[in-house]
């Protein structure tokens, strides 16, 4: 054999070892391919290691140097997979059930009633809208007098109010926010502002004492009923799908001139009529209307410059509706088995 | 207010079908909630026509073939003499249901078999003056349905009328609506076309008058504008005619008498409330309209004994009390079978002084409902001249006199609108003559001067002062669908976000994250464990007497949700909410602020097959929790924990301010419910005081942010880069044996201050108590980090400085454990 005879087996060695040591798949399977290359009777490099013998004596340090390389690379090699077969042991061994649950975390939820006035917030600030809030225990004139409400007139019965003092009430709507930012700011004014709102009535599967409305104001030069059509036909859309239709029909507010209550056409029949809709095809989503001057005016602002249109919408309605809730109850009762289920 | 559709086509002869007239009413003037169909009993009668009959022998019986227009001929069986070949009749199938309840069935007799029932009059609920089956005079085909031949099919509709709309509290009213809607003019009502005409005497008087044997007197005119009666002698009190009856009970009423449902009919026909007396049990045959006498009582027409005072306004006789004015009769002088004179009353009362009389006596009528949103005072004299006339015809009665006290209302004031104003509201320009044409329809009297409409209110309508009113009845007329709906651009607003609204946000993303539920229960409590309860706001009108406070700390309410869950066998409970909580302050409007709470109790984890029981939630959790919600809540700030005493576990604060507490809660619960921890975090006021006073604004003004506000608005410093380390670190550990006295915060504060600047770390890995260690002390040990930024720290240095921290220790009393 001569040195360049010895060196292309090595080369030949070098060259198909690691195909072998990469198909091994299986820790056994590498223990024989490591037998086959360095296993003291049948490896190759262990035979090629012997045979060095038979080269001429001058060629055998070059040829000795070149196999013990090539050994250090293969045991580099064999080694490497070891461990990577093993670490794949580790993770796939037979002994892992997979079918077995993950472990869970305990899952936070948001309120049923907060994700609908998130879903609407989020409309309107597309729309350029900030939030504004007031307080809770309000000022009479702010709840009713401010708005227009006539003193002692049967519109306040549409509001059965629970009082907390002479001239201190429990809002009963979100509407005297408006006239706290019109008072505090300057317009161009485009606000929504959530929050809780009272009445006197007992629990019933669609009343509750406290509710939560959301509340939008929009006043500037050149506002117009147009505006009011259009910014809350846009919402219906992007809320319910862009193929919803809506009507707009008169109403009364005492702090709106003119007003109009929105519906949705029902989702529940397409508007064919059916118990969901009282068979009338439509739901009712808000009330609406062009602020009424005597606000404007209650805030100190010149009636004639400035027009505005306001909304308010109960999103506790929404929420029972699209979850199905039979009870509005069980919005209040905090039990962890109803929260649970928002979570999934 | 339900109103008949055959008595609102007898005003207006609209020729609309009751869903027609739903949906014109629902888009044009007020919301129609439902249509009943008055006559729905007879929904499943069809016409049918018998083509062939012959007489079963010996028997009154006939058998019939009957085309009731399925395209087969049907057998049926008749038991009714008047069966005519070609003829038609109302029919019910067999399995339908007729109106007297009778469920038709199949049936044999004498071999042939009855698919069903030809019917009468009287099976049909339809009177029974004929005999025998009911012979129907029509060209409809057979099938058809019977209420599409027969005008019997009334159907009630529904309207919602809100309170700036009484005029719509009457049939004339809604008919003036469509007529308007339509363009069909209103008519006068056939059922009073023969009314006779009245040659009474009329008696006039400012504040008395009398005729006819009464005399009438107002004290104050304030209270009772004007005061109009008939006197109507020899009535007969008896049921009333057919069509009276149908009218009343059409809109839901009972059917009386001819007298009380004459005054009924015009009530829901004209929207004027009148009541009929019995003259002759008028003390004194005297009418005095009055404040009730401090003590007086009367016994109203419902029975029920009801105790006057002077805010109350009475009709009186020369005695006593005999009416609650505008409210309801009384019973002494109610009209009965025994009447034979009748005094009956039209008149206006402030809407003001009903609703006082209405509230103290603590009942509702039809009058007083109509009273107190307003009725026509222009349309007295013609209400009672028509509701006399009808009276004295349903009666066989004969009207004697007529009584009149007061003045004719002032003529309306008329409203300016420009139609300018029209365009920039609407957004939408309605040229000036359809606006007058609009305000025409409606029974506005409109004079057009240029750009400018001077549009006077008709009597009824006491809902329209100003040019906005004027708009909306154009905006509704011609129909808000007309209006544009294009978006358009805007200017951006001046409001910023209420820093209490990011900070809520903020607040429910990080402890949604940590796995809570948000909550929004009730803010009402019992007041047990609030403290002074003087401290607490109290509800004047609580809904629950046993909960009639507002709370004052978010904590209370998330305790007895937690409770609640409890009862329900939930242990492991995780609740927060962001919310306002109140408190009184003498003689001032109570202080509302928002706070941030949470609770947990039970499972730290959920059960996994790895850890069927996961340990509770402890104290430290709550701490973990309370630190999560302070960064949320107060961006930038440092917050430090101060040890509380009792349920107090600590008082946390932001430099010496006093910000919010982690608390042991304390619960009503079973025993197999583990420890239940809470905190709760104040993130500022919301003021009610007056932004500006009434009529004033205060753009421009800022007000001061202080105290927990300011927290709120605070920003966090940007994290300033710290070089990644290129040096190995070194550790060691430090085993002390701590006097129970010392607080571990002291050991580790003392550690990091004397640690020097190469200590990167301090960690406490471990606390033990027990064998080896001394009564009074525990075994606290803490892990080191040292490192240098540019070499590897030798054992000697370390050595050094275990020693240095050992010797400073010794000042807290602490030495290693050996
Ligand atoms: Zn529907």
């Amino acid at each position: 054999m001569t040195l360049s005879e010895y060196l292309d087996k090595l080369s030949a060695l070098e060259a198909q070892a690691p195909a072998q040591i990469a198909g091994a798949d299986s820790i056994d399977a590498l223990a024989t391919v490591k037998n086959a290359l360095l296993g003291r009777q049948a490896g190759a490099l262990t035979a090629l290691m012997n045979a060095l013998g038979e080269l001429p004596k001058d060629d055998r340090r070059a040829a000795g140097a070149g196999a013990n390389k090539l050994k250090v690379a293969l045991e580099e090699s064999l080694e490497l997979r070891r461990a990577q077969l093993a670490a794949q042991a580790a993770n796939s061994g037979p002994t892992l059930d997979l079918s077995m649950p993950a472990r869970d975390r305990w899952q936070g939820t948001v309120h049923p009633v907060s994700m609908v006035i998130d879903e609407v917030v989020e409309i309107f600030r597309e729309l350029g809208f900030t939030i504004a809030l007031g307080p809770e225990a309000e000022q009479s004139w702010y709840n009713f007098g401010a708005l227009n409400f006539p003193a002692d007139h049967p519109a306040m019965d549409m509001h059965d109010t629970l009082y907390l003092g002479q001239d201190q009430v429990l809002r009963t709507h979100t509407s005297p926010v408006q006239v706290r930012t019109l008072q505090q700011y300057a317009p161009p004014i485009r606000i929504l502002a959530p929050g809780n709102v009272y009445r006197r009535d007992f629990f019933d599967p669609s009343h509750a004492p406290m509710f939560a409305q959301v509340e939008g104001l929009v006043v500037d030069e050149g506002v117009s009923f147009a505006d009011l059509k259009a910014t809350l036909s846009h919402f219906a859309r992007r809320y319910f799908g862009a193929n919803i239709k809506t009507r707009f029909r008169p109403s009364f507010f005492p702090f709106t001139e003119p007003s109009a209550e929105m519906d949705v056409q029902c989702g529940v029949c397409g508007g064919a009529g059916c118990g969901v809709c009282k068979h009338s095809g439509w739901v009712e989503i808000l009330g609406s209307g062009m602020v009424h001057p005597a606000v404007l005016e209650n805030a100190g602002l010149d009636s004639e410059k400035y027009t505005g249109w306001a909304f308010g919408m109960g999103p506790a309605r929404t929420a029972i509706s699209r979850h199905g809730i039979p009870d509005i109850r069980i919005l209040y009762d905090s039990d962890v088995r109803f929260l649970d289920q928002f979570g999934k | 207010m339900n109103l008949s559709h055959a008595w609102l086509s007898r005003f207006v002869p609209h020729g609309k079908t009751p869903e027609q007239v739903r949906d014109l009413l629902t888009a044009h003037v007020a919301t129609v909630e439902g249509l009943e169909a008055l006559r729905a009993d007879l929904a499943p009668i069809v016409v049918a026509q018998v083509v062939a009959s012959e007489k079963v022998p010996d028997t009154k019986l006939s058998f019939n073939k009957v085309d009731d227009g399925s395209g087969e001929l049907l057998e049926v069986i008749c038991g009714a003499n008047n069966v005519v070949v070609g003829n038609k009749y109302p029919f019910a199938r067999s399995g339908t249901t007729i109106p007297t309840g009778l469920k038709i069935e199949k049936r044999k007799i004498r071999g042939f078999t009855s698919n069903g029932m030809l019917c009468s009059a009287d099976e049909l609920k339809l009177g029974s003056d004929h005999d025998g089956i009911y012979t129907l005079d029509t060209d409809a085909a057979p099938g058809t349905p019977f209420l599409d031949v027969m005008p019997l099919g009334d159907v009630q509709i529904q309207l919602d009328v809100l309170p700036n709309r009484p005029d719509l509290l009457s049939h004339l009213g809604v008919a003036r609506e469509l007529s308007a809607i339509t363009g069909v003019k209103l008519a006068a009502p056939k059922e009073l076309a023969d009314l006779p005409a009245l040659g009474e005497s009329l008696s006039q008087g400012e504040r008395e008058a009398s005729g006819g044997g009464i005399s009438v007197r107002v004290e104050d005119s304030t209270d009772c504008p004007r005061y109009m009666a008939a006197v109507i002698t020899g009535v007969t009190v008896c049921p009333s005619p057919d069509w009276l009856r149908d009218a009343v009970e059409s809109v839901g009423g009972r059917s009386i008498n001819n007298v009380v449902d004459a005054t009924n009919y015009m009530l829901h026909g004209f929207g004027q409330p009148m009541h009929a007396f019995d003259k002759a049990k008028l003390g004194g045959a005297g009418i005095v309209v009055r404040r009730a006498k401090p003590g007086e009582t009367l016994v109203t027409l419902d029975g029920s004994t009801r105790k006057l005072d002077p805010e109350m306004l009475v009709i009186a006789d020369a005695e006593r009390a005999t009416a609650l004015a505008g409210v309801m009769g009384g019973k002494d002088s109610e009209v009965t079978d025994a009447t034979t004179d009748i005094v009956l009353e039209v008149a206006t009362f402030s809407a003001k002084q009903v609703r006082v009389t209405r509230r103290k006596a603590g009942l509702s009528t039809d009058a007083s409902y109509r009273f107190e949103r307003g009725v026509d005072d222009a349309m007295v004299p013609q209400a009672l001249a028509l509701g006399a006339a009808l009276l004295a015809q349903v009666s066989g009665g004969h009207v004697e006199a007529l009584v009149d006290v007061g003045r004719a209302p002032a003529p309306r004031t008329p409203v300016t609108l420009s139609v300018a104003r029209v365009a920039r509201v609407l957004g939408d320009a309605v040229p000036r003559e359809e606006c007058a044409r609009l305000l025409g329809a409606l029974g506005f009297e409109v004079i057009v001067k240029g750009e400018t409409l001077m549009a006077t209110p008709p009597s009824w309508r006491h809902d329209v002062s100003r040019d906005v009113d004027l708009i909306e009845e154009i905006a509704r007329l011609r129909g808000f669908d007309r209006l544009p709906d294009e978006l358009t651009g805007h200017r951006p607003g001046s409001v910023p976000d209420h820093p209490l609204w990011t900070a809520y946000r903020r607040i429910r993303d990080a402890l949604v994250a940590a796995g809570l539920h948000e909550v929004r229960p009730l803010p009402f409590t019992s007041g047990a464990g609030q403290g002074d309860i003087t401290s607490l706001v109290r509800v004047q009108n609580p809904l629950a007497e046993d909960e009639p406070y507002l709370r004052s700390s978010i904590l209370d309410t998330l305790a007895r949700r937690a409770e609640y869950n409890l009862n329900r066998m939930q242990g492991h409970v995780r609740l927060f909410e962001v919310g306002s909580v109140f408190g009184a302050q003498p003689g001032k409007a109570p202080r509302e602020s928002m706070h941030a709470a949470l609770l947990v109790m039970g499972q730290r984890r959920p059960s996994h097959f790895t850890e069927a029981a996961p340990p509770a939630f402890d104290a430290w959790d709550a701490k973990a929790l309370a630190e999560t919600l302070a960064a949320a809540a107060y961006p930038g700030a440092t917050v430090t924990f101060e040890a509380g005493s009792e349920a107090v576990l600590w008082r946390m604060l932001v430099g010496a301010q006093f910000v919010g507490e982690v608390r042991r809660v304390s619960l009503d619960a079973p025993v197999w419910a583990s420890a239940a921890f809470g905190v709760e975090l104040m993130l500022g006021e919301v003021s009610s005081a007056s932004v500006a006073a009434a009529g004033q604004h205060a753009h421009g003004a800022v007000p001061p942010v202080t105290g927990v506000a300011a927290l709120v608005q605070g920003t966090r410093v940007p994290q300033r880069f710290v070089p990644l380390p290129t040096q190995p670190a070194a550790e060691f550990d430090l085993a002390l044996l701590v006097p129970d006295a010392v607080p571990a915060g002291d050991v580790e504060g003392l550690l990091k201050r004397t640690g020097g600047e190469l200590l990167e770390r301090v960690m406490l890995f471990d606390e033990f108590r027990g064998k080896g260690v001394p009564e009074g002390t525990r075994s606290l040990a803490w892990r080191l980090t040292f490192r240098h930024p540019e070499r590897t720290l030798r054992e000697k240095e370390l050595e050094g400085r275990r020693s240095q921290l050992l010797k400073a220790l010794e000042t807290l009393g602490v030495r290693p454990r050996a």
